[in-house]
C-alpha cells in the first residue's frame, strides 16, 4: 500500500514497467523479522497456548498469583521511584546549566558526563554501588568512622528496594539529562520576560508559563525512564543474586531453569513486561508529539 | 540573579556529587586488594587471568562483527529509504525504535524458542551458531543508536544529486554505497559504532542466557566470587565506556555543520 504511495508521489518512477524498489528494502526486512518480530511474537503466542499448543487464557489468569504479582509490584515500585527522583534530579541539573545562570564551560563537561554515565550500567555500575554503599563500602566506612552513623543499622540494604533505586539512579538522572535539556533550551527567554514585565514572579512563570509547556516533555521523559528500568536485568542482578525478585530476574531465573515448573507461564511473564513497557513506551511517543508543539 | 546562579551551583554540586561518590568509592575499593596500603595488585591479578584475557577478547571480536553487520544493513537501507521510499520511513523508524520498547531478555528468550535445536533454523545447536545469533542479537540492541547516527549523517548530504551524478557516471548500486555514501557518512557511522562497542563490551543478559563466554558473564561470576577484583573490572569498564564516549565527541567534532537538506 505505501508502495503505491511512493509511486504516486514520484510520477517518473512509475513509468517502470516492474516496481523493485522495494527490494532493497528486503534485506532489514527479513533481520527485523528474524531477530526482533518473529522471536518476540513466538512468545506472544506461547504466552497463550497450553502444553500442547492449544489456545488458552490459564497463563495469563496465573499471572496473577501472589508470588509473582508481588515481583511486578517491586518492579514497578523500583522503576517508579527511579523514573520519578532521577527525573526530579535530572530536571534540576539540567535547569542549573541551561537556565540556572552558570557559565558556559559547565554545560559541555556535564553534557559529556551524562552521556558516559547514561552507558555505564549493568554489571560494572553494580560493582561501583557495592564498592560505595556495600557492608564494607567507602560511604558506609566513612560514616561509621566520622560520624559513628552505622548504615546498616537503619535497615539499609543495598540488595533492596531502596539500594537498587539509588544504584538506578546512577544511569537514570543523566538519562533525563540528556533529553530535558533541548527542551529547557527552548523555552524562550522572551516568555520569561513577558512574564515579568506583566507582574509574574518567578514562581508565577513557573506554574502558569514554564511548566504548562514543558509538562509533556517531562512526563515523557519520566515514563521513558520508567520502562528503561523496567527492562534492566544486569545491574540487578549482580547487586542482589537472585534475592530480590523483580519481574526481569523472575524471568532470567526462568529461562535459565524454568523455576516457575511451566514454561508457558514463563512466556506470559515476558508477555506481562512487552505490555508494561509497550504502554509506557506508547504513552512517551503521545507525549512527545504533543511537546514538540511548542518546543521548535 | 546573583542568589538565583548561587543556588544553581550548589544545586549542581550537590548533584554532581552523588556521581562521584560512586566513582572515587569503586577505585579506592579496587586498591585495597593489599592490606594497609594501596595497590594495584587487584589490576595485576585481574589482567594476568587468562579467563579475562580470553572473554575479554572474545567480547571485543564480538563487538567488532556486530558493527560490521550492522553498518552492512543499516547504511543501505537507511539510504534506500531516503532516496526511494520516503512512504515507508516512519515503519522503518518504528521498526529500529522496537528494541527500546521490547526488553532484551524478553527478545533472548523468543531467539532461545524460536531457534532450538528442533526448529526451521537450529542456531542455538551449535557454538557457531549461538555465537551468530549473539552477533545478530547485538546487532538488534544497537539498531536504534546505529540507525539514528547514519540517518542524521544522510541528512547532511544530497543523497539523489550524489546518487544520480555516480549513476551518470556509469556507477553502479553497490559502487554508489560504498565509495559515495558510505564516505560520505563515515563520520556518522563511526559515532554509532563506539557507542555499539559501549553496548556489547559488557553486555550480560543476552551472552549470559545464550551461554556464551562473554565479558559480561566473566564479570558477573567474578563478582559473586570475588573482592576486589570487581572493583577493578568496573574501573576498566569505566574507562572503556568513557574512551568510546570521548571517540564520539572527537568525530563528531570533525563531521560536516550542514543543515538539513530536503529529502
Amino acid at each position: 500500500m505505501a508502495h503505491q504511495d511512493v509511486l504516486a508521489a514520484h510520477p517518473i518512477r512509475a513509468r517502470r514497467r516492474l516496481p523493485l524498489d522495494w527490494l532493497g528494502i528486503v534485506p532489514f526486512a527479513a533481520f527485523a523479522l528474524l531477530f526482533l518480530i518473529l522471536p518476540t511474537l513466538n512468545l506472544i503466542a506461547g504466552a497463550f497456548q497450553d502444553r500442547d499448543g492449544a489456545f488458552t487464557l490459564q497463563n495469563i489468569v496465573n499471572l496473577f498469583t501472589p508470588s509473582i504479582m508481588a515481583a511486578y509490584w517491586i518492579s514497578i515500585k523500583v522503576s517508579l521511584a527511579s523514573a520519578l527522583i532521577g527525573g526530579f534530579m535530572g530536571f534540576v541539573m539540567a535547569a542549573t546549566v541551561t537556565i540556572g545562570g552558570l557559565p558556559g564551560w559547565v554545560r559541555s563537561p556535564l553534557m559529556t558526563f551524562a552521556g558516559v554515565a547514561s552507558n555505564f550500567a549493568g554489571i560494572p555500575l553494580a560493582f561501583a554501588f557495592l564498592a560505595t554503599l556495600g557492608r564494607t563500602g567507602l560511604l558506609t566506612a566513612f560514616l561509621m568512622n566520622v560520624f559513628g552513623f552505622n548504615l546498616y543499622s537503619t535497615g539499609f540494604n543495598l540488595l533492596s528496594f531502596w539500594g537498587l533505586t539509588i544504584t538506578y539512579l546512577f544511569f537514570q538522572i543523566p538519562l533525563m539529562i540528556l533529553i530535558i535539556t533541548p527542551a529547557l533550551d527552548g523555552l524562550k527567554k522572551e516568555w520569561a520576560e513577558a512574564a515579568a514585565s506583566l507582574g509574574a514572579s518567578r514562581l508565577q512563570y513557573w506554574r502558569m508559563v514554564a511548566l504548562p509547556i514543558l509538562w509533556p516533555a517531562l512526563l515523557g521523559t519520566i515514563v521513558l525512564l520508567f520502562a528503561n528500568a523496567f527492562g534492566a536485568v544486569a545491574t540487578a542482578y549482580a547487586l542482589t543474586g537472585s534475592s530480590l525478585n523483580i519481574v526481569p530476574i523472575v524471568l532470567f531465573t526462568q529461562i535459565r531453569g524454568d523455576v516457575l515448573q511451566d514454561p508457558n507461564l514463563g512466556y506470559a511473564l515476558a508477555f506481562g513486561m512487552i505490555v508494561i513497557t509497550g504502554v509506557s513506551n506508547g504513552i512517551y511517543i503521545w507525549l512527545r508529539a504533543r511537546a514538540e508543539r511548542w518546543l521548535r | 540573579m546573583r542568589t538565583n546562579r548561587a543556588v544553581s551551583w550548589v544545586l549542581l554540586a550537590l548533584g554532581c556529587l552523588y556521581f562521584v561518590l560512586p566513582l572515587i568509592g569503586m577505585v579506592e575499593f579496587s586498591l585495597r586488594m593489599r592490606r594497609g596500603v594501596y595497590s594495584l595488585d587487584a589490576y595485576w591479578v585481574v589482567l594476568a587471568d587468562p579467563k579475562f584475557q580470553s572473554t575479554f577478547a572474545y567480547s571485543v571480536v564480538v563487538g567488532l562483527l556486530t558493527i560490521v553487520v550492522g553498518i552492512f544493513i543499516v547504511v543501505p537501507t537507511a539510504y534506500w529509504v531516503r532516496l526511494r521510499l520516503p512512504g515507508l520511513r516512519p515503519y522503518v523508524e518504528f521498526v529500529t525504535l522496537l528494541p527500546l520498547v521490547i526488553p532484551a531478555i524478553v527478545v533472548v528468550f523468543g531467539y532461545i524458542r524460536l531457534y532450538n535445536t528442533s526448529s526451521f533454523l537450529p542456531l542455538t545447536g551449535s557454538a557457531t551458531g549461538t555465537n551468530i545469533l549473539l552477533v545478530f542479537g547485538y546487532v538488534m540492541l544497537a539498531l536504534p543508536y546505529m540507525y539514528r547516527a547514519v540517518d542524521t549523517g544522510l541528512r547532511t548530504i544530497d543523497v539523489r544529486t550524489l546518487t544520480e551524478a555516480a549513476q551518470i557516471l556509469g556507477a553502479g548500486w553497490g559502487t554508489i554505497i560504498a565509495r559515495i555514501i558510505l564516505p560520505n557518512v563515515l563520520l556518522a557511522v563511526l559515532s554509532g559504532a563506539f557507542l555499539t562497542f559501549a553496548i556489547v563490551i559488557g553486555e550480560f543478559t543476552m551472552a549470559a542466557l545464550l551461554n556464551r563466554p562473554a565479558f559480561g558473564p566473566y564479570l558477573q561470576f567474578i563478582g559473586a566470587n570475588r573482592a576486589y577484583e570487581p572493583a577493578a573490572l568496573a574501573v576498566i569498564a569505566f574507562v572503556i565506556t568513557w574512551a568510546c564516549m570521548a571517540m564520539i565527541q572527537i568525530v563528531s567534532r570533525f563531521a560536516p555543520k550542514t543543515s538539513s537538506r530536503s529529502n
